[in-house]
């Protein structure tokens, strides 16, 4: 018989099978994941850390790091809020075009970030249904800020819808019931009973959301205009000076947006851990 | 506070919730909304609530009409089948709940809320447990919460949705006597819906019987067990054989089993016979015994027809000793029910 302490389960598959395929997850993400992110790091201080600090404090790679902030500040509470919105719309409530709401969150995810862009330059570029009307009344938003913030806007959206969906349709309706049937109104019931039991998955979200946020090329590349120190990005500062065989400058920078989506993956981690659960927890 | 139900009417897509229920409670009474699941007994529970809204007809509170308030203008207490606890807030603080969300003059002060709550903790006798959350309690403790959590606004009536649906055999009957008490104690008007008769007719002043969206019969529990009006609520509640046979000349009859069926049109019918009323008697049919089996005081006699028709017995321990072989018998009472 078998010691109750060796806690074999059921499930439980040889250990040869086990080890291949840990060692086969492993390798991969060794390849696909780590050795890249190492390698950026070590491009970046190829030419030692002062090198890396000097292209880092450039002027124009400031400006890019202030224009990446300012853009997910501005996107990410949008979205935030209509993310809770566009869940609390979806997952307590009925009405007509439902389904085709959710089909619409998830536009985002299946379009080319590239053919995002081109919308906001179709309808609000020169040529655009606006654009001339936009010219008349001196507002710029393509090859501007504005542009840019909108399609970070459309390419983040769903995260914090898709984030929240799943969890309150879990959570049913019969808490929000309680409150009602006790005199609460609708927005003391929102914000006492529906938005505490979300707030972690809403704070996953919001990481997330954020993540993207200040990670995004393609749509904000359409949009920008690559104009330095103007409408430049940091990811689209990091391939400029990349065409420009700048590689310590754009590593440099490269590897600054890395240390930021690693920072928000700790944060997102160490939720976790405080939060036993977070993640589709079920019922109590 | 009396509640009248008038021609109650719902449906959800195309499928009929309600059709036309009416149903009077009065004030202080205890009434059981009893019926198999998808009869709408919910729906009519949560049409009194204000948590759904009735396509026609009317509900009235001491004559008012309540049908479109909002849930909250009804001051009802409402007990959910799975609690429904707030989880992110403490046992105490889900208790105040409704008390904290008053506002002005209406709202009483930290102090009043907190004698409150205490008070309601020693009513379902849960003294010292305010601070726990809904996580830390048993499922007893957890529906004894939510009933003093409904009970806390001051209900004109209080709302029950199968409150004991999710415990065991144990827990479900201590929290039976603890309703009972609870609503002997505050005398508030109280409904709750369950699809257990037992249940129904333990606990309940009055028992409404639900089959598909109408109400088949509403009485006291001795009335609904001893003189069910329909073919349903007599099938429903309690014990009953069923005989499928024909009526003819004021006579039911099912093979060797013949009844006065007085009142009742020619044609097919249907009778049935609570397995304590068939006696033995020498008058009567033969029935073959297959087996007895002692269940507490009473035994239980299976056996068959001559014409192979299956029957339960239940006759006292003395008495069962009788029932062996071949024996006749006859039923004391029956209902027959045109079909």
């Amino acid at each position: 018989m078998r010691a109750v302490g060796t806690h074999r389960r059921a499930t439980d598959d040889p250990a040869w099978t086990k080890a291949v395929i840990i060692g086969v997850v492993m390798l991969f993400l060794a390849l696909v994941l780590v050795l890249p992110l190492v390698a950026v790091f070590v491009e970046a201080l190829r030419k030692g850390v002062g090198a890396a600090l000097a292209a880092i404090s450039n002027p124009d790679a400031l400006a890019a790091v202030k224009l990446t902030l300012l853009t997910a500040l501005i996107a990410v509470p949008f979205n935030a809020v209509f993310g809770l919105c566009a869940a609390w719309a979806i997952a307590k409530h009925d009405f007509p075009g439902k389904a085709f709401l959710i089909t619409l969150i998830d536009l985002p995810f299946s379009v080319s970030p590239v053919v995002a862009g081109l919308i906001y330059v179709l309808v609000f570029g020169l040529q655009g249904w606006f654009g001339e009307w936009l010219l008349d009344h001196d507002l710029k938003i393509i090859f501007a800020v504005p542009g840019i913030v909108l399609a970070t806007i459309f390419v983040t959206f769903p995260f914090v819808a898709r984030e929240l969906i799943p969890l309150m349709q879990e959570q049913g309706t019969s808490e929000e019931e309680a409150a009602v049937s006790m005199g609460a109104g609708g927005l003391t019931t929102f914000w006492r009973v529906t938005a505490p039991n979300v707030r972690w998955g809403l704070l996953y979200g919001v990481l997330l959301c954020n993540a993207r946020a200040m990670g995004e090329f393609g749509a904000v590349s359409v949009v920008s205009g690559h104009i330095r120190g103007l409408t430049n990005t940091m990811p689209l500062h990091v391939e400029i000076l990349y065409n420009e065989y700048d590689f310590v400058g754009a590593f440099a920078v490269a590897a600054l947006l890395c240390l930021l989506a690693v920072v928000t993956l700790v944060l997102k981690t160490a939720l976790e851990v405080a939060q036993p659960g977070v993640r589709g927890r079920g019922g109590h | 506070m009396t509640i009248s139900i008038r021609s109650i009417e719902k449906k959800f897509g195309r499928y009929p919730a309600l059709n036309k229920v009416d149903l009077e409670i009065a004030d202080g009474e205890l009434l059981a909304l009893l019926g198999p699941s998808g009869s709408g007994k919910t729906t009519l529970l949560r049409t009194i609530a204000g948590l759904e809204f009735p396509d026609a007809g009317q509900v009235l509170f001491d004559g008012e009409d309540v049908t479109f308030a909002s849930a909250a203008a009804r001051r009802v207490g409402f007990v959910f089948q799975q609690y429904a606890l707030f989880k992110h807030m403490t046992v105490a603080k889900n208790i105040a709940f409704g008390l904290d969300v008053r506002k002005g003059k209406d709202k009483p002060d930290k102090a009043e809320i907190a004698r409150r709550v205490e008070a309601l903790l020693k009513l379902v006798e849960l003294e010292g447990l305010g601070k726990r959350y809904p996580s830390q309690l048993s499922g007893g403790q957890r529906q004894r919460v939510a009933l003093s959590r409904a009970l806390a606004v001051q209900p004109s009536v209080l709302l029950l949705d199968e409150p004991f649906g999710a415990l065991d055999a144990t827990v479900r009957k201590s929290l039976r006597k603890e309703l009972r008490r609870v609503h002997d104690a505050t005398g508030v008007t109280t409904i709750f819906v369950t699809h257990d008769q037992e249940e129904a007719l333990e606990l309940a002043d009055r028992v409404a019987i639900l089959n598909k969206g109408q109400i088949e019969q509403v009485g006291t529990p001795d009335q609904v067990h001893e003189e069910p009006e329909t073919a349903f609520v007599c099938g429903f509640v309690g014990e009953a054989n069923c005989f499928d046979g024909r009526v003819g000349d004021g006579r039911f009859s099912a093979g060797a089993l013949q009844l006065p069926a007085s009142g009742l049109r020619d044609g097919s019918a249907t009778a049935y016979v609570r397995p304590h009323d068939f006696v033995l008697d020498d008058a009567g049919f033969e029935v073959r015994v297959d087996r007895a089996h002692v269940q507490g005081a009473l035994t239980t006699v299976n056996a068959t027809t001559l014409d192979g028709r299956p029957l339960e017995i239940s006759a006292s321990r003395a008495e069962a000793a009788r029932f062996a072989g071949t024996v006749r018998i006859s039923a004391r009472k029956a209902h027959v029910y045109a079909a």
